[in-house]
Parts: structure tokens; C-alpha cells; sequence
């Protein structure tokens, strides 16, 4: 009984009520992976959570530094397992920025494409999920339909349905065929609004859906900005930031789409926010599509990305440096940059120190799930038991990504 | 800067900003610098709390997004903690930066923000920083019970400890690391480029140079003593190739002995019955 905690209360007349301390997780389906999270209830109201992350740690950040650029790329795949290409985005940034390498326009445009594909991804995960986690099983089901097409999409692009390491510094990996394009094109305009639709006419105004969340996990401006939130948990608490707009990377810029905001800063809003945001994603798609150029889709810069596989049958040039980056890959200019893009889930930051090498130095990876969950104490403080899931399902935390 | 090429994110302009924020700060600050697009300013350790209070409540860097720890370890004070700020008012980003080493603790922030009280966790976790004030300085990431801080340089990459489910005693067992291969680093730097170690065949390179220049004005000045002049200056014809004098005689190899016989296989040894033998049925 290590647990219990004796106390005198002040309403019950000195007699011994206790407050009880249970474990949630490490292995529970609405953890979202493996989460602990230490729970004080009285009754069933919660008095605290102290979470314990760390449970999928593998040393992401030390494996990075022994290995060449390139060769790391693969390990921002496997962070957030729900949303590769968008944690490859920050290193790949982050790489140019220190190289200081022009990115061709097509492949600009292909990795806003590929990046709000997978945002809805990620987004058709989450809301699933989260609807789920409050107690329906169809819309999850639905919107998994719409993940497998995105999953489709990426394997279609570049071989590998989660996994893709398809962004590269200096643009992306390969080009994309037309009829992929074509069918991205069909999807978004058909399939995508039709389902979705389906599956959240169903939530959205659903009665028991809406007070399983609204006014669940109400935070302030205040508190979004002191808590380091960021994506749609700083846009629910009617905050407007975005750093698709506010500081735009490649071709967010020529982007004509809006930002979602929550008016109640609760577990709805959220959720909301999410929703729309799907919406404002296929926009941005659309205008990919209409607007891609043809040209080259890796910089050619030959110190950086490697030649065609035809050039190098012919030239000697070519197969030294396809040798030369393969092995040894290439040299970045010592410095420090810290890049940070708008993931689905909120603001993913690589703060890269290069040494000058062909190793990153250090490479530190800022999550998004790690300041979040790290509200989930004063999140539900009062709440009730429940309601810890719905919060949860809300954060959008994967595991892969916070505990690195 | 060179003219920027690169698609990363572009925030507010630099301009002035480094200049401005420094004059504020004053004394505090030990170092600045301006590089890559990014600013970066080094405080005094014992006045973080300061700088960051001042560059948050008058420069409005409202938000702490992370804080990094980084490991130089041939510097007196081998560790660095970042902190990176965001302005969401100004649109701008900066870096603050402390050094600090093993044993001298580095003032919390977690007074500014609660958040750094995760992010500082994770410091002390990784490097081993402490943070002065931060009341919950728990491990966070690592294992229960984990011994060191990992992201140190002289941390192995393979840790000292792994784990297993042992089937005998029912648990996960820790036990040393063992490695059936020795983790194989390869070393890119090229000689050319300032590899700090002698090649192999490359330590005469280094021996002085003479004072006069060597010339050789006649065969028999050979640069190898008098008794090798000698030699060089007799004329020698070239012969033919060296066949002559070379009659050798080769025999063949002996002969190995024979293999001695087997001995009989004792027991009850019989023949394997051939795959088309049909087998009894009983």
C-alpha cells in the first residue's frame, strides 16, 4: 500500500480519506505509445501527473554524430513515425542554411507538396486517434482509408511507404512521375474532401464527442506562450502563429492559405484546428500542382548531390564525386544554426553545430511533444480521470519523437 | 554575409539587432557573433537568469523553445547550454549561450519559464549540467537507474550496460556490453586538409632541409659514400637480362606419404539407405 497517502481531512470530520496514486501506462492504447504517466487522484479527479518519458529513447542525437549527413537523414524518418518528410524538412535546412545551397524551384515545390501530403498524413492519424480515445471506432476508420492513400502517395515518390528518407540537402531524392502528380491532384480535389467529410460529419457536432472535450484542458495565451507551445496547440489558444507564414521556408510564401485559430483553447479547439487544417493543406496542394515547374529537383551542385545515375556511366568526373559523397559525403563550413519548420504537430527544430567535418558535431532535436507533455501536469490538473485521454489524444504526441 | 541562396526559414532582419540587444545587455555579455543568419550571444554563467529576463519582458523574446546542451571537451569550461529564444511579436529568433563545466552549477530559468524545467532535465540528464534552483533535477530520459550522462564526448556510443530478457530468472537482466565486432569509425579527413597524424611512409617528410641543394653533375657522384663512387664509375656495360648463371636445379617435391587406412568404424554403423529405396512401412 505505498501508494496511499493519509491525510486529515478538513471536510469529513477527522476521518482518514486517501488520495491514490496509479500508474497509466507504460503499455495503454491511449498513451499513444509508451507513456507513464504517475497519477495522484482524489477519487477521480486528478491532483497531479508526473510523466515519465524516455521509454523509447534510443540516442538519436549520439547515433547522428557518427554518422555523415547524409547517412543521418534516415533517423528524422523514424522520430515521429506519423510524420517522416516533415522532420526531414528541418534538417535538410538546417544543412543548406550552413552550405548556404540554392534548392532548384521544382524541388521547392515538391517538398511544400510531399510535406503538406504529410500533414494530412499525420492529421488523419491524430484525429482518428483521438476520436477514438473518446469513444468512437468509425471515424477512425474512415480517415485511416485517407492515411493509406498518403502512405501510397510516399511509396509511389519514393519507395518507401513511412519510411521514406526522400528529402535530401540540396532538394529531394528523385523525381516524381506525372501521373503521381495527376492522381494527388484527383485525390485532393475527390476523394479526400468526400471521406473526410463523411467521417467528421460525425464527430464534429457530435453531443457526446463535444463534452468528452470542450472546455476539457482550457490554457491561456499566457500560459501557451510561457509552456513553449507551438502548432495547433499555441493556434487553439487564439494565438496566430504558423512559421508556414510567419517565417516561410522554400515556397510557403507563394502559398495563399489561412490560419486556424481556436476561440476556447480547449480540447476542441484543437481538435478543430486540426480539421481545418487538412482543408488549408489540400489548398496548399493544389497550388503545388497547378504551379510546379519542370526543371532539375536537386541542386547541382556536385559537392553536395550526387550526379544522374546516366552522367555517371559516361563521365569520370561524375563517378569520383557519386564515389566521393557515398563514402565520405559532404564537407559543411563550421558554425551553428538552429532551423526550425511548422510540423504537423508543432514547432520541429534541428540545432546543428558542425565542426567543419563530414559528422554533425552535435545535433540537437527539438520535439514538439516534450514541451506539450510537459503541460499535461497543469493541463489536467482537476480533471477528471477520463478526461487525461482526451488531453492526451489532443497534445498529438508521438513517442518516437519525444523521447528521441 | 554572402548573398543568402538558400530556402531555410527566413525570419526578421538581423539588422542592428545584435548591436542592440548587446548595448542592452551590457557586462553581461562575454562574446557575440553573427553568423549563418544566426545571432549568437554568449552571457556570463552567473547572470543568465539577467539577460534572458531582460530579453524577454523588454526585447519581447516571449518564448523559450529550447534549451541544448553541447560537449567540447578540450575547453576549460567543456560544456555549452543554448537557449533558444523566439519572439513571436518581433518575429525573430536568437541564441543565448552559457559555458559551464562538471561541478559549477548554472542558474535556473525555470523562474521565467516552466518549461525549461523539462528542457533543463534533459541537460542534466544528457551532459551532466547542473542548474541551480531547478527543484525537480530528476533524470528524464534515460532508464531508471542509468549510471552517466550519455551525450558526453567521452561517453562510448554502445554505453557500458545492455539488457536482456533472460528466460532463466524470468526478468530483464542488465549485463555488460559485449561486442562480437569493435564499432568501426572511419576516418574521412584527408592528408591534404589537415590530418593531424604521420601517413604511414611520410615520416622522413619532415626531416630539415639541407643547406646546399643536392646536384649530381656525373655518375659517380652517387650521394652514397666513396666505396659506392667507385662502383658507379666503373663503366659497366648493360648486359643482357640475367639468364645466364641462373641454372638452379629444381628438383621435383618429394613425394607426401600415402594416407594410412582408415580404421573400421566400430558399432553398429550401417549404410544410409539411397533416397529411391522405398522405406518399410510397419
Amino acid at each position: 500500500m505505498s501508494g496511499l497517502i493519509y491525510e486529515q481531512s478538513p471536510t469529513t470530520d477527522g476521518e482518514e480519506i486517501s488520495n491514490y496514486t496509479i500508474n497509466f501506462g507504460p503499455q495503454h492504447p491511449a498513451a499513444h505509445g509508451v507513456l507513464r504517466m504517475v497519477m495522484e487522484l482524489d477519487g477521480e479527479i486528478i491532483e497531479r501527473i508526473d510523466p515519465h518519458v524516455g521509454l523509447l529513447h534510443r540516442g538519436t542525437e549520439k547515433l547522428i554524430e557518427y554518422k555523415t549527413y547524409l547517412q543521418a537523414l534516415p533517423y528524422f524518418d523514424r522520430l515521429d513515425y506519423c510524420s517522416p518528410l516533415a522532420q526531414e524538412y528541418s534538417y535538410v535546412l538546417a544543412i543548406e542554411k550552413l552550405l548556404n545551397v540554392e534548392v532548384p524551384e521544382r524541388a521547392q515545390y515538391l517538398r511544400v507538396l510531399f510535406a503538406e501530403l504529410t500533414r494530412i498524413c499525420n492529421h488523419m492519424l491524430n484525429i482518428g486517434a483521438h476520436v477514438m480515445d473518446v469513444g468512437a471506432m468509425t471515424p477512425n476508420l474512415w480517415v485511416f482509408e485517407l492515411r493509406e492513400d498518403c502512405l501510397n502517395f510516399f511509396e509511389r515518390a519514393s519507395g518507401a511507404r513511412m519510411h521514406s528518407a526522400w528529402f535530401r540537402p540540396g532538394g529531394v531524392h528523385q523525381d516524381v512521375p506525372l501521373k503521381l502528380l495527376t492522381d494527388i491532384g484527383d485525390w485532393v480535389d475527390t476523394r479526400l474532401p468526400e471521406l473526410f467529410g463523411d467521417a467528421m460529419s460525425l464527430v464534429q457536432d457530435n453531443r457526446i464527442f463535444k463534452q468528452r472535450n470542450v472546455d476539457i484542458a482550457v490554457v491561456s495565451k499566457e500560459d501557451a506562450i510561457k509552456w513553449g507551445f507551438s502548432g495547433p496547440m499555441i493556434r487553439a489558444a487564439g494565438i496566430p502563429w504558423d512559421l508556414r507564414k510567419s517565417q516561410p521556408y522554400d515556397v510557403y510564401d507563394r502559398m495563399d492559405f489561412e490560419i486556424p485559430v481556436g476561440t476556447n483553447s480547449d480540447c476542441y479547439d484543437r481538435f478543430m484546428v486540426r480539421c481545418e487544417e487538412v482543408y488549408q493543406s489540400a489548398r496548399i496542394i493544389k497550388q503545388c500542382l497547378a504551379e510546379m515547374p519542370e526543371g532539375p529537383i536537386a541542386s547541382d551542385d556536385r559537392k553536395v548531390s550526387p550526379p544522374k545515375r546516366a552522367e555517371m556511366k559516361q563521365s569520370m568526373e561524375a563517378l569520383i564525386h557519386h564515389f566521393k559523397l557515398y563514402t565520405e559525403g559532404f564537407h559543411v563550413p563550421a558554425g551553428e544554426v538552429y532551423v526550425a519548420t511548422e510540423s504537423p504537430k508543432g514547432e520541429f527544430g534541428v540545432y546543428l553545430v558542425s565542426d567543419g567535418s563530414n559528422k554533425p558535431y552535435r545535433c540537437k532535436i527539438r520535439p514538439t511533444a516534450f514541451s506539450h507533455l510537459q503541460a499535461m501536469d497543469f493541463m489536467s490538473k482537476g480533471h477528471m480521470l477520463p478526461d487525461a485521454t482526451a488531453i492526451l489524444g489532443a497534445i498529438d504526441v508521438v513517442f518516437g519523437e519525444c523521447d528521441r | 554575409m554572402a548573398k543568402v541562396l538558400h530556402s531555410a526559414p527566413r525570419f526578421a532582419s538581423n539588422e542592428g539587432v545584435c548591436d542592440a540587444l548587446c548595448g542592452a545587455l551590457g557586462s553581461i555579455v562575454v562574446e557575440s557573433n553573427e553568423e549563418f543568419g544566426e545571432i549568437v550571444i554568449t552571457v556570463k554563467r552567473e547572470s543568465i537568469e539577467d539577460a534572458l529576463r531582460l530579453l524577454r519582458d523588454e526585447h519581447s523574446y516571449q518564448q523559450l523553445m529550447e534549451i541544448a546542451g553541447a560537449d567540447y571537451p578540450s575547453r576549460p569550461e567543456r560544456f555549452e547550454v543554448v537557449y533558444m529564444l523566439l519572439s513571436l511579436t518581433k518575429n525573430h529568433r536568437i541564441m543565448v549561450k552559457v559555458s559551464t563545466d562538471e561541478a559549477t552549477p548554472v542558474p535556473t530559468v525555470t523562474t521565467l519559464w516552466p518549461v525549461a524545467g523539462w528542457l533543463e532535465r534533459e541537460v542534466f540528464d544528457m551532459y551532466g549540467v547542473m542548474f541551480d534552483g531547478n527543484t525537480d533535477l530528476r533524470r528524464i530520459l534515460t532508464d531508471y537507474g542509468f549510471e552517466g550522462h550519455p551525450f558526453r564526448k567521452d561517453f562510448p556510443l554502445t554505453g557500458y550496460t545492455e539488457l536482456r530478457y533472460s528466460e532463466e530468472e524470468k526478468r530483464v537482466v542488465y549485463e555488460p556490453v559485449e561486442l562480437a565486432q569493435d564499432f568501426r569509425s572511419f576516418d574521412f579527413t584527408s592528408p591534404w586538409e589537415g590530418a593531424d597524424y604521420v601517413l604511414p611512409g611520410d615520416e622522413k617528410a619532415d626531416t630539415p632541409p639541407v643547406d646546399e641543394p643536392k646536384t649530381t653533375e656525373s655518375p659517380k657522384q652517387t650521394g652514397a659514400g666513396a666505396k659506392t663512387d667507385d662502383k658507379a664509375d666503373d663503366k659497366v656495360s648493360a648486359g643482357a637480362p640475367a639468364e645466364e648463371g641462373t641454372d638452379i636445379d629444381t628438383e621435383a617435391p618429394e613425394a607426401t606419404e600415402d594416407q594410412p587406412d582408415r580404421e573400421p568404424s566400430k558399432g553398429d554403423v550401417h549404410d544410409t539407405k539411397g533416397a529411391t529405396e522405398p522405406e518399410d512401412k510397419e
